[in-house]
């Protein structure tokens, strides 16, 4: 089981709860595990997330490789200038 | 009303073009002779990049009407360096780095070389406020003025 | 794959400062820029826009302006194809307006011509019925429930609240629990703050030539920071098939995130494909400011809670902006790094996006990120000076560091925040003395830095030059460093290595330049590349010599022998290795194609020293620092110009910069001279200095440095005026009216 930090808004799809568990080994179970657990995640998803490892940012790779014991942080799809 | 028939010398080089009476020679430059080192930031006269020098005087090509170069000596970035040579200031700008995006870089050059052919050792707040009329984007201009002051030393013979 | 070269700290063509293979192209006026490309029979394109700040379009009409002789296309939103996409939709709508006018300068419609004159001519006969619709310019006034919608329907499922339907997306960020934190402070500071509109004022205007023909193919040539996203965008707008449009890019005369997307390209496009001939259309600099991508406008709130000793206990921002006519989601960036310089226990931001009717927000150099700082580094430096504290000293107490939780989420890694406050407060800088009227101001800066999708492919020539084909427009130097860093892989003198920036036909996709990216995966990409070849190189050794290839090792850009156990050989070069290429197997190439990460992040700090005149209210820039972690400085001259150019750019925000509107909703300053960017006597020399603490994400520890300098020199610039002036300011740009204002209500 992986443990992933949501940002504060999207709270209102996990009910309050901003660190939510799933069964995870790679980015892209964890974001259809989110979906199918939390529906309400859907939309964002869909628009785009990126995901941060120990503290290192990965913006769209599906087969990084997660660990039971990794920091894992959801944050929003980044774009720079 | 009907276009116009420009005679005028170009970097030294004798040259005509037929135009309409408004268009500017900036226009006439890039778009009728071919010469596209000048460039259009602005169209009215703010930026600089397209700064040649006309009988002696630097002015924006933008702001003169092309059948204004009848008869005149028009002096470009294209005619600054000499075949192979580049004139010091063009060398110095590559080893000082003194561009990045380089568009205004034709301009800019035109209005230092005039500088220096005027004062050959001019102060930095000189150099700054003889550029004040050249929009620089990317740089800060420190570079730049860098640059100049180095081209300056050495075309007074005074480098190691 | 990112393993981080150790031994390669003892660098020989990395941290010198070569000469770029563009400059005498560039100091010659050689270079072709997106406005100088021309083709035979080539038409000209000018583009009608509306005069209207919102209104709905009923009806278009060019049968006159078709009829004018040397007319030989018009087209409008209905030539561009059905799409169902919503970004490409709201892309192909600012292109060319479909239902609505959204802003004033809104395109309409667009004219391909025999020559300028005409094509001016044709715009004036264009016939378009407005109905106008009441509008509304300001961020605020945008959320308030009464505001006139802008575009319906386009409200995220995260919005709550009585607000308008032109508020588009939420988003909150941060932890701890802030009411605790602000109840343990010894003083709480709550300032609301407002920033105008920014334009990123590149001096060359948007240009493209695009010639299709009647088969479905085109060519198009732009100015532009990323041509396969433009290649992207165009086929979709276009209903065409990404692989029959090749685009190319030209040099590009300034970018800095405004060339990341499409304003003309669709519409040169459509017009070439509807006239059978190729058409040339240039931006004027009037209309580069009405209707390309300005940054957005901001009010905001800080609130920030201190202990006397100079802890910060808890710390909140609510940011509201507006990014134009379109939804934009540029308020999540500065919600993430408004708070990011810092070490906090209990911290919340909450973000809002607006939509009015101004032209289509773009990125602008760490985009989001200043307007957020600014907020943020005025309230911190007004608690510090309220405890009378040394600023420096401050931000070094809360500064984030290596196993810091981010307010964005993430805990960091090793970064550089503290080495760049530690190497400001050592300056001389920080301890000149200051006289009359005069401060100075601090303050810290941060942005993302991005990997993203990169292919390079790195060619031996058989005379054992190498040629390196990428795909990102050099906006900085990067044509030089990437060469570097292959000169300092493969071993060979830097002059021996050529590097170009190829066409969407020539290689793989390529994100666009912008994130900072280049240096990092670019540089990243070409170094594995140059180990591939390396690789393949000693391949063909090792059958030349009859050994096992994993004997044969690269060093000094010569393949050895491993040991003695391999045998008595004498090096081969790659020169030589090259010219037997033909014999031992063909051609050699190394290539790479990755979509990269572990880019990292990159602090600075900015010193600013500013004398303002209590008459005038102008602020004379005295002297300015900038320092800046890069990782590892590939090109000095080039990370310096970074830092520089950016602080120069903030300045200007800072100073002058700002779109003004008026009443009828119509931007009133939309040329260089009203436009006030710095020019050469605002300035002072700005020194940089850089820090190098590896990213241990890229091979030679690189950081991506393009953006972060853009974002302390806001506050920087606010602290010093505001100490010089004996005022705290609160809104930019700090004008002379404003500055004036400022003090005369202090009594």
């Amino acid at each position: 089981m992986v443990q992933v930090k949501l940002w504060g808004n999207l709270r209102d799809a996990t009910d309050g709860q901003d660190v939510v568990e799933v069964e995870a080994s790679n980015f892209k179970q964890l974001l259809d595990r989110l979906s199918e657990k939390y529906p309400g995640l859907k939309p964002q998803i869909e628009r785009g997330v990126s995901l941060a490892l120990d503290g290192r940012i990965y913006r769209e790779a599906w087969f990084t490789e997660i660990q039971p014991d990794s920091e894992v942080v959801l944050m929003p799809y980044m774009k720079g200038g | 009303m009907s276009k116009l028939h420009v005679t005028t010398t170009v970097n030294g080089d004798e040259l005509d073009f037929v135009c309409p009476p408004e268009e500017t020679l900036l226009d006439a430059l890039r778009g009728r002779l071919g010469l596209s080192g000048s460039k259009e930031g602005c169209g009215t006269g703010d930026c600089g990049a397209c700064t040649v020098k006309m009988d002696g005087r630097l002015v924006c090509a933008c702001l003169v009407l092309a059948p204004e170069a009848q008869g005149a000596e028009i002096e470009t970035i294209e005619g600054m360096a000499t075949g192979e040579s580049l004139h010091p200031l063009q060398s110095s700008f590559i080893d000082n780095a003194a561009l990045q995006c380089g568009i205004c870089t034709p301009g800019i050059l035109v209005a230092a070389k005039d500088l220096l052919e005027r004062n050959p050792d001019p102060s930095e707040t000189e150099i700054r406020y003889w550029l004040a009329g050249n929009l620089c984007r990317c740089t800060g201009y420190d570079k730049i003025i860098k640059a100049v002051q180095i081209a300056a030393a050495e075309m007074r013979g005074e480098t190691a | 794959m990112n393993k981080m070269s150790r031994e390669k700290q003892d660098f020989k063509v990395i941290g010198t400062r070569v000469k770029r293979p563009d400059g005498i192209d560039k100091v010659t006026g050689r270079a072709q820029y997106g406005a100088d490309l021309v083709v035979p029979g080539m038409l000209t394109g000018a583009v009608l826009r509306s005069p209207h700040a919102h209104a709905k379009i009923n009806a278009i009409d060019t049968s006159e302006a078709m009829a004018l002789p040397g007319v030989k296309a018009i087209v409008t939103n209905a030539d561009f194809a059905a799409l169902d996409d919503e970004f490409l939709l709201d892309v192909a709508d600012n292109c060319l307006a479909r239902e609505k006018a959204l802003y004033h300068g809104h395109a309409v419609a667009a004219v391909a011509a025999k020559d300028a004159q005409t094509a001016k001519a044709a715009l004036k006969l264009i016939k378009v019925d407005y109905t106008p619709l009441p509008h509304v310019t300001d961020v605020d006034d945008a959320m308030k429930s009464d505001a006139p919608v802008v575009q319906a329907g386009r409200k995220q499922e995260n919005v709550k609240g009585d607000y308008s339907d032109n508020v588009t997306m939420y988003c909150e960020f941060g932890h701890g629990d802030v009411d605790a934190g602000f109840a343990k402070a010894d003083h709480v500071i709550e300032r609301s703050f407002k920033t105008a509109a920014t334009h990123q004022g590149y001096i060359e205007p948007h240009a493209c030539l695009a010639s299709m023909t009647s088969d479905g193919k085109a060519d198009l040539w732009c100015c532009t920071q990323g041509q396969y996203f433009v290649r992207t965008l165009c086929a979709g707008i276009l209903g065409m098939e990404a692989s029959q449009l090749r685009v190319t890019a030209s040099e590009i005369g300034g970018g800095f995130g405004g060339k990341t997307t499409c304003f003309i390209e669709p519409v040169a496009l459509a017009l070439s494909r509807k006239a059978g001939r190729p058409v040339k259309l240039v931006m004027t600099r009037d209309e580069v400011f009405r209707a390309t991508g300005p940054t957005v406008s901001s009010s905001s709130d800080v609130k920030i809670g201190m202990t006397k000793d100079g802890r910060i206990t808890a710390a909140y921002a609510a940011l509201r902006y507006q990014g134009g006519a379109f939804p934009c989601e540029t308020v999540a960036m500065g919600a993430q790094s408004a708070f990011a310089a810092y070490d906090l226990d209990a911290v919340k931001t909450e973000g809002w996006n607006a939509l009015t009717n101004r032209p289509k927000e773009a990125a602008y150099r760490a985009p989001g990120a200043p307007m957020a700082v600014y907020a943020v580094e005025s309230v911190v430096d007004e608690l510090t000076q309220h405890f009378d504290l040394d600023p420096l000293d401050v931000r070094l107490k809360n500064a984030a560091d290596a196993g810091t939780l981010s307010s964005y989420g993430p805990t960091f890694e090793a970064i550089g925040l503290v080495a760049t406050l530690e190497a400001a407060q050592k300056h001389p800088h920080y301890s000149a003395p200051l006289g009359e009227n005069q401060g100075r101001g601090v303050s810290c800066g941060f942005w993302f830095n991005f990997g993203g999708n990169t292919c390079v492919s790195l060619n031996i020539n058989d005379d054992g030059t190498v040629g390196i084909t990428e795909g990102n427009p050099d906006i900085g130097g990067s044509r030089a460093s990437i060469s570097m860093m292959a000169a300092e892989e493969l071993g060979i003198p830097y002059e021996q290595v050529r590097t170009i920036v190829a066409d969407t036909s020539s290689l793989g996709y390529n994100d666009v330049t912008d994130g900072s990216r280049v240096t990092f995966a670019v540089g990243l990409a070409t170094i594995e590349a140059a180990r591939d070849a390396i690789k393949k190189m000693c391949n063909r050794v090792a059958k030349i010599w009859e050994i096992d290839p994993d004997a044969v090792i690269w060093e000094n850009g010569q393949a050895k022998p491993s040991g003695p156990n391999a045998g008595d050989f004498e090096p081969m070069s790659l020169a030589e290795i090259a010219a037997l290429s033909s014999e031992t197997g063909g051609p050699i190439a190394g290539h790479y194609e990755v979509n990269a990460d572990g880019a990292g992040v990159s602090f600075g700090v900015h010193l600013a020293d500013v004398e303002v005149d209590p008459e005038t209210g102008a602020t004379k820039v005295l002297r300015y620092t900038a320092f800046q972690d890069a990782g590892k400085a590939v090109h000095p001259d080039y990370v310096e110009g970074q830092m520089q150019g950016g602080s120069a750019q903030g300045i200007g925000w800072a100073l002058n910069e700002e779109y003004i509107y008026d009443d009828d909703g119509m931007l009133l300053n939309a040329g260089f001279l009203d436009y006030r960017v710095p020019v050469a006597s605002d300035l002072p020399s700005i020194e940089p200095v850089i820090l190098e603490i590896p990213n241990p994400g890229h091979p030679y520890g690189v950081r991506g440095v393009g953006e972060t300098s853009i974002v302390p020199p806001l506050a920087a610039l606010s602290n010093a005026v505001s100490r010089s002036a004996g005022v705290r300011m609160h809104e930019l740009p700090m004008s002379p009216p404003k500055i004036l204002k400022a003090i005369a209500s202090k009594g």
